[in-house]
């Protein structure tokens, strides 16, 4: 994992870097892409783990879950979890699985390392700010942790922190957790502000000569529009969250009744940033599938102008659905009527995406290989949490299935399903990023149970939502209705502990790999994507001299050549570079 | 799956679940057609030693087609849920028969008009957590809450309504059955939110009748 002799023979101008300046500080944006990676993979153990207690209190309440007997009270009395505690995990669940594992991941490190890869630069437009994004992420992910620690415990008022119950301490019993719960976000938006800024620049202004936007891989195309996405929506988010800490430190009343404020101000606020923030989660995804699935079937991808203009009307529709999470809200009910116009419209470009996923397999030569599954079982998850939402959609149906596991069901497929691409991304790179490879025969152990437990823990979830089960409820048992269903959950639990359990093959292999696995060649997976043209390990400056684009990334199998796969900066003769795709 | 939902005891909760049926039904023929289609791709083009995948970059017209049929779909859905949304939030029939119910962490504070027979003034009878009301009466219920957002759930009636501080919602049911349903707050509202709940007494006209003589009847000095 040295790039360092590389890049000094390449750029003489980089000087010779030193520890700190190499691993700590890096402004290289391949590096800071790792170490969002191990900031993301070691927030989704906490993460992770946080859910298995959960899972554990829901099939066996007010039992004592194995190994936790050293958390002192009132948090847990010997391993048993309070309903105060059980609160708190599922908001600091949600909290850490949305914008400290899925966000550093896909944003993140693909977002760094990819973006001045895949569009043939040498680094991001402002290496330094790259470096403050990161630096400033880990602060927030520390502050967010350091909520663990202090009295009254994290944050418990849901990962929506609905007010009034977040804005007044003595409503949760949590003071000072749910102040750096605000906190911790506000500076994690600063963070991903300055990675956006960075990923729009440059994908403007840096792409190599004949990289037209119509030439970037979808990957790229999707980084770009949710780079956009969080530059427009993290703002709100920003200013709510400022609102509601005054509101709670400074005796303002944005969202207090009794001062004069409005509850429903901060739902409008908070989704007005949510819902542009789960395609901020989703697309990177769609994106990332999209090379997979073209570059495994051996294939062009199916519609490559559909693919990102549906990226593009996502993004837009994305602003006006906000109101689909407030149907039963208190919101005027006409204003639901509209809401429900548009969240159906917006179901469409997503459909268009899944169709063009199955034709471009259609006719493929399709190789199984690890990415692949991942990929395959990404678009499996999200066809299920698409078709899912149609249901909360619909308003009257809303009004019964709304704050039900039935939700809980459909965005765990939506967002907990881009687990499954994120697995893709980091299996297909991981030779890019460290220059060996995985091996093969865990990965497809690590998919296999992933995918089966994966769909145990969630699918069920749905039939419990049908049944009336509310979430957030820290023990069915005490309802009558739903005592009757509870196999499901100890069912669920099960299958999500085996799924929990199920990691450890991937994190023996990513960890054995990065220091023992098989080195790799120059292009493992035969993809035409500029990375695989830079040199392994790249350099810092990427590449020895800057490529020419002469065609689009999905020439795969094109009559042009014998081999079923054409590199963007290949040159084959001037007829191939005017054509161009 | 269907038999899961619990029985309706509404008036207007069958056109909810019908709606669920259709979307239900819509959903599982889309689920099956793709799921079918990407396993029979995978297993027909896999790799084979000689053979190249075909080079395409997609067709016009199919996409168009599986643009224009979801759209479609989607739309016609949109309007069929217009009017049972309008019936039951938007347009609460009138009726004689009204109840407040206060929601403060963790009980649902159940009133009824006192002696004066006007809801919201100092002699209203109240009462925690059960709230009574015939068989096949419209029933007016006027929400609200004292300290976070709860939300009134009844699973049998598919009575779903947030209630908010600051302000009063109206909602309405008519309950077709008698009998006792859970009432549980659907809205997570601090540590005591689970095992927040209610029960619903649905009673026959004559038992209703009985059970005000004895409660709500004013109280001889």
């Amino acid at each position: 994992m040295s790039d360092t002799a590389e890049a000094h023979a390449a750029h003489g101008h980089h000087a010779t870097p030193s520890f700190i300046s190499h691993y700590i500080f890096s402004t290289d944006h391949k590096m800071i892409g790792r170490q969002f990676l191990f900031l993301g993979l070691f927030m989704m153990m906490i993460g992770g783990t946080l859910a298995m207690m959960m899972r554990w209190q829901l099939a066996w309440p007010e039992t004592a879950v194995p190994g936790f007997s050293f958390i002192p009270e009132p948090y847990m009395y010997s391993g048993i979890i309070p309903s105060n505690t059980y609160n708190a995990l599922f908001t600091m669940h949600a909290t850490i699985m949305i914008f400290f594992v899925v966000m550093p991941i896909m944003v993140g490190t693909f977002g760094n390392f990819l973006i001045p890869l895949m569009i043939g630069a040498g680094d991001m437009a402002f290496p330094k700010l790259n470096m403050l994004s990161f630096w400033v992420g880990l602060v927030s992910g520390v502050v967010m942790l350091a909520s663990f620690f202090v009295p009254g415990g994290p944050a418990a008022g849901g990962w929506t922190g609905y007010a009034t119950l977040s804005a007044k301490a003595q409503y949760t019993g949590v003071e000072w957790g749910q102040h750096l719960w605000i906190i911790s976000l506000l500076i994690a938006g600063v963070s991903s502000l300055m990675g956006a800024i960075n990923y729009i620049t440059t994908i403007i202004n840096m792409r190599a000569p004949g990289m037209s936007y119509f030439r970037m891989p979808l990957t790229v195309w999707s980084l770009f529009v949710t780079a956009i996405l969080l530059l427009l929506a993290l703002p709100v988010l920003t200013a709510a969250l400022a609102m509601l800490l005054f509101d709670r430190m400074a005796g303002t009343s944005f969202f207090l009744p009794e001062g004069g404020g409005e509850p429903l101000l901060w739902q409008h606020m908070f989704w007005f940033f949510g819902h542009p923030e789960v395609y901020i989660l989703v697309l990177p995804a769609m994106g990332v599938t999209s090379d997979m699935l073209s570059t495994f079937s051996r294939k062009p991808i199916f519609g490559y102008h559909a693919m990102a203009f549906s990226m593009i009307a996502i993004a837009f529709l994305s602003w006006i659905v906000w109101g689909h999470h407030m149907f039963v809200s208190g919101m005027n009910p006409l204003l639901g009527t509209a809401f429900m116009m548009t969240t159906m419209v917006i179901a469409v470009p997503s459909a268009i995406k899944t169709f063009n996923w199955l034709g471009t397999l259609w006719g493929g030569s399709i190789r199984l290989t690890v990415p692949m599954l991942f990929a395959l079982g990404f678009v499996s998850n999200f066809v299920i949490g698409g078709l899912s939402g149609i249901f909360m959609a619909s308003t009257p149906v809303d009004i019964f299935i709304h704050d039900t596991y039935f939700i809980v069901a459909h965005f765990h497929y939506v967002v907990a399903g881009i687990i499954f691409a994120l697995f893709a991304a980091v299996y297909y790179w991981f030779p890019k990023m460290f220059y060996r490879r995985m091996n093969d025969s865990l990965g497809k152990i690590h998919f296999v149970l992933t995918y089966i437990f994966f769909n145990g823990a969630f699918f069920p979830m749905h039939f419990l939502g049908v049944g009336g089960h509310m979430r957030r409820i820290y023990n069915p048992l005490q309802y009558e209705f739903i005592t009757p269903m509870h196999d499901w959950n100890v069912f669920i639990t099960w299958s999500a502990l085996i799924l929990g359990a199920s990691q450890i093959f991937f994190l023996y292999n990513f960890v054995y790999s990065l220091f023992a696995g098989k080195k790799t060649e120059q292009n493992p997976w035969q993809a035409n994507t500029l990375e695989w043209s830079a040199p392994t390990p790249a350099p810092h400056g990427n590449f020895l001299t800057t490529p020419t684009v002469y065609r689009g990334p999905y020439e795969y199998s094109s009559p042009e050549v014998k081999e079923d796969w054409l590199p963007q900066d290949k040159n084959i003769g001037t007829q191939a570079a005017a054509r161009g795709h | 799956m269907l038999q899961w939902l619990p029985e309706d005891v509404s008036t207007y909760g069958h056109e909810i679940d019908s709606l669920f049926y259709l979307i239900y039904y819509i959903t599982a023929v889309a689920f099956i057609l793709v799921t079918v289609l990407m396993v029979v791709f995978l297993i027909k083009y896999r790799e084979r030693p000689g053979r190249r995948a075909v080079y395409s970059h997609g067709n016009t017209t199919l996409e168009i087609i599986w643009t224009v049929i979801p759209a479609a779909i989607l739309i016609v859905l949109s309007f069929m849920s217009v009017n049972t949304w309008a019936k039951i939030k938007r347009n609460p029939p009138a009726t004689d028969f009204e109840i407040k119910v206060f929601a403060k962490q963790f009980n649902w504070d159940v009133s009824y008009p006192g002696p004066d027979g006007k809801l919201g003034t100092e002699d209203d009878i109240r009462f925690d957590n059960d709230l009574h009301v015939p068989v096949n009466k419209i029933v007016r219920l006027h929400l609200g809450a004292s300290d976070v957002i709860h939300s009134f759930f009844i699973p049998n009636l598919r009575f779903k309504q947030d209630v908010v501080p600051g302000r009063t919602i109206i909602g309405w049911f008519e309950a077709t059955k008698p009998g006792k349903y859970e009432m549980p707050c659907a809205e997570l509202c601090g540590f005591g939110h689970s095992g927040m709940k209610g029960w619903l007494h649905v009673h026959s006209v004559e038992d209703y009748k009985k059970w005000a003589d004895e409660h709500l009847a004013p109280k001889p000095q």
